[in-house]
C-alpha cells in the first residue's frame, strides 16, 4: 500500500518537470542545430562540423574570441588580487567602523543595473578618451575588473570565515614570522577560494555584453557583443556553433567551481 | 557588543590596516563602477547639447521631459504617451515577468527539496547550469525556438493545430516568455534555499487538522517560506525592469523596455540628460526594492 505524503502536492511534478523542460529544450536545441549540415536553421540536414569550421576560419570571430579571452584573464586576475586583499582586510579584523561601507561599494555592482552602470561609464571613458587621445582596451580592462570583483570577494571571504584561527595560532606558537604563517598557512587554505573566485570572475567577464557594447571603441567587439551583432542582421548557424563553444567553456569552469567550493564540505 | 566603547589600539589598528588592505577594491570600484555613477546625477541637471552630449548649464529640463512634451511651436505642455507607455510596459511586464516565474518556479523548488537528499544535487544542478550560462545564449535559444519558421511554430504546424505560423517574436509576448525564461532560476535558487529547510511535519500536522492540502499550502507553506519567496521575486523583478538584451533581441524595434529607452537617448535621441535622468530613476526603483528586500527578510530573521 503506498504510504500518504502530505509533501507531494498534486500538479507540483508535472509544472515543476516542465519547467525543466523549459529551462533546458531551447538549449538543447541550440547545441543539436550546431551540428546541422543545412543552411537551414530548422532542418535537419545531418551531423556535420562545418558551422565550427566556419567560425574558427572567421577572422572577425577569432579576433573577437583573442579579445574576449586576454579582457577575461586581465579582468579575473586584476579582480582577484584586489578581492584577496579586500577579503584579508574586512574579514579577520573585527567589527571596525566603515566596515560596512566597505562591503557596500564592493557588492554595489550586484545591485546597481548593469545599463544604468554601462551609460555612466560610457558618458566617463567617452571624455576620457577625448582628453587623452587613447581608446585602446584598457577601459575594457578596467570596466569587467570593477564588475567582476564582488564575484572574486564572496569565495574567498567564504573561505577564510570558514577557517580555523587556531593553525594560525599554532604556526606563530612555532616561531613563524606574521609573513610565513600567511605564505605557508593561511594562503594554501584560501587557494580554493582565490581559484573558485578568479573562475567565477572569468566566467563573467566573458559573458558580459552591455557594459562591453557600451565602453569599446569601434573594432572592439568581443565574442558576445560580436554575437549581438551578427543577430541584429540574420541568425546564422554560425552564431548557434560559437554559442556551443562558449557553453561548453561556462559548464567546464562551473563544474570545475564546484568541485574546488565541494571540497570543504567534504573535510572532516 | 563594543560597539559604543573606545576603541581600543589594537582595534583602531584592525581598522587601519582594514582600510588599507581594501583600498586597491575600492579605488577600482571608484573608476570603474561607483564614481561614474555620480557622474549620472550631474548629468541629469544639465542641459543637452546641440549634437550630443550637454551643455554646462544646471537644468531641470530633463526630468520634466520624463513626463511630459513641450510644443515647439506654442509651448503648450501634454503628457509624452511615448515615455509614459514604455515605463509602463517596463513595470507590467516586469511583474508579470515575477508572477509567472513564481507560478512556474515554486512547484519547481518544492519538487526538488522533496527528492531523495542524494538526487537533489543533481536536479539542482540541472537549474544552475543554464542560470550561469550567458543570457544573450539563452535569449538567442529561445529566439530559435518562438520564431516563426523555428520550432514551436513547425511543431504546432506538423500537428495540425495551426494553418500559418503565429507571429510571437517582436511582440510583447516574446518579451514575457523570454524574461520568464532567463530569469526563472533566480526564482528556483532561492525558493529551494526556503522550501528545503521547510519542516514537513508542520505539512502533516496541518493534515491531521483536516486541512486541505491547498489550504495546507496557503496558510502553512506559504508563510513559513516567505523570505525566500520575497528574495527570488526581488532577484526576477530587478533584473527584469532593467532588462537590455531580452526585450532588444525578442521585442524588436518598437517594444521597448526602459533600459532600451536609456540606450536610445545616448544614440540615436542624443539627448544625454534625459538618458542620465532616466537612469537615475530606475536606479532608485531599484534600490527602493533591495532596501524593502533587506527589512523583510530581516524582520522574518528577528521573529
Amino acid at each position: 500500500m503506498r504510504r500518504f505524503d502530505p509533501a507531494a502536492l498534486p500538479g507540483f511534478a508535472w509544472i515543476a518537470v516542465g519547467a525543466l523542460i523549459l529551462l533546458w529544450a531551447p538549449i538543447a536545441t541550440m547545441v543539436v542545430y550546431s551540428f546541422n549540415a543545412s543552411q537551414s536553421v530548422a532542418l535537419w540536414g545531418g551531423f556535420s562540423l562545418q558551422w565550427y569550421a566556419a567560425a574558427a576560419g572567421n577572422a572577425a570571430v577569432q579576433a573577437a574570441a583573442l579579445r574576449s579571452v586576454v579582457i577575461a584573464l586581465s579582468a579575473a586576475a586584476i579582480a582577484s588580487a584586489v578581492a584577496k586583499m579586500a577579503a584579508l582586510g574586512t574579514t579577520r579584523r573585527g567589527g571596525f567602523r566603515g566596515r560596512r561601507v566597505i562591503y557596500l561599494v564592493i557588492n554595489q555592482p550586484l545591485m546597481v543595473p548593469e545599463i544604468v552602470t554601462a551609460v555612466a561609464l560610457l558618458i566617463v571613458f567617452a571624455s576620457v578618451k577625448v582628453a587623452t587621445g587613447y581608446a585602446g582596451l584598457g577601459y575594457l580592462i578596467l570596466a569587467h575588473s570593477a564588475f567582476c570583483v564582488p564575484f572574486a570577494y564572496l569565495p574567498i571571504r567564504a573561505r577564510l570565515e570558514g577557517m580555523d584561527r587556531s593553525l594560525e595560532t599554532a604556526a606563530a606558537d612555532l616561531y613563524a614570522t606574521p609573513w610565513q604563517t600567511f605564505r605557508h598557512v593561511t594562503l594554501p587554505i584560501l587557494a580554493p577560494g582565490i581559484a573558485a573566485g578568479a573562475m567565477l570572475a572569468f566566467v563573467i567577464s566573458l559573458d558580459d555584453v552591455i557594459i562591453t557594447e557600451f565602453v569599446k571603441s569601434a573594432g572592439q567587439d568581443t565574442l558576445p557583443t560580436y554575437m549581438l551583432g551578427q543577430l541584429r542582421r540574420a541568425v546564422t548557424p554560425e552564431v548557434n556553433a560559437i554559442s556551443t563553444a562558449l557553453l561548453a567553456l561556462t559548464v567546464t569552469l562551473l563544474t570545475a567551481f564546484f568541485v574546488l567550493t565541494r571540497r570543504r564540505d567534504t573535510k572532516p | 557588543m563594543t560597539d559604543r566603547a573606545a576603541p581600543t589600539p589594537a582595534e583602531r589598528s584592525g581598522a587601519r590596516s582594514g582600510w588599507l588592505l581594501s583600498a586597491p577594491a575600492l579605488l577600482l570600484l571608484a573608476i570603474g563602477a561607483t564614481g561614474p555613477l555620480l557622474v549620472i546625477v550631474v548629468y541629469a541637471f544639465l542641459e543637452k547639447g546641440s549634437y550630443s552630449g550637454v551643455q554646462w548649464a544646471f537644468s531641470t529640463e530633463a526630468w520634466f521631459q520624463v513626463l511630459f512634451e513641450r510644443d515647439i511651436f506654442d509651448d503648450t505642455v501634454t503628457l509624452a504617451d511615448a515615455h509614459l507607455t514604455i515605463l509602463w510596459r517596463s513595470v507590467k511586464l516586469s511583474l508579470a515577468t515575477t508572477a509567472l516565474a513564481f507560478l512556474l518556479g515554486l512547484p519547481t523548488a518544492w519538487f526538488i527539496a522533496t527528492r531523495p537528499p542524494e538526487c537533489r544535487a543533481v536536479w539542482l544542478f540541472l537549474v544552475t547550469i543554464p542560470f550561469w550560462t550567458n543570457l544573450l545564449i539563452r535569449t538567442f535559444a529561445i529566439m530559435e525556438v518562438i520564431r516563426n519558421g523555428g520550432i514551436l511554430n513547425s511543431a504546432l504546424m506538423g500537428l495540425g493545430l495551426i494553418e500559418t505560423p503565429i507571429q510571437i517574436l517582436y511582440t510583447d509576448a516574446a518579451v514575457l516568455i523570454g524574461m520568464v525564461y532567463v530569469y526563472l532560476p533566480l526564482m528556483v535558487l532561492p525558493l529551494y534555499a526556503a522550501v528545503e529547510r521547510f519542516d514537513m511535519r508542520l505539512l502533516e500536522a496541518a493534515h491531521d487538522l483536516y486541512a486541505s492540502r491547498w489550504q495546507a499550502l496557503r496558510r502553512v507553506v506559504l508563510p513559513v517560506i516567505r523570505p525566500g519567496i520575497v528574495a527570488g521575486s526581488i532577484l526576477v523583478f530587478v533584473p527584469s525592469l532593467g532588462a537590455y538584451v531580452t526585450p532588444r533581441l525578442l521585442g524588436g524595434g518598437k517594444n521597448m523596455m526602459i533600459g532600451n529607452f536609456i540606450e536610445l537617448q545616448f544614440g540615436q535621441g542624443r539627448n544625454w540628460p534625459l538618458g542620465a535622468a532616466l537612469s537615475l530613476i530606475l536606479l532608485l526603483v531599484v534600490l527602493c526594492a533591495l532596501v524593502l528586500l533587506t527589512r523583510l527578510t530581516q524582520r522574518e530573521a528577528e521573529e
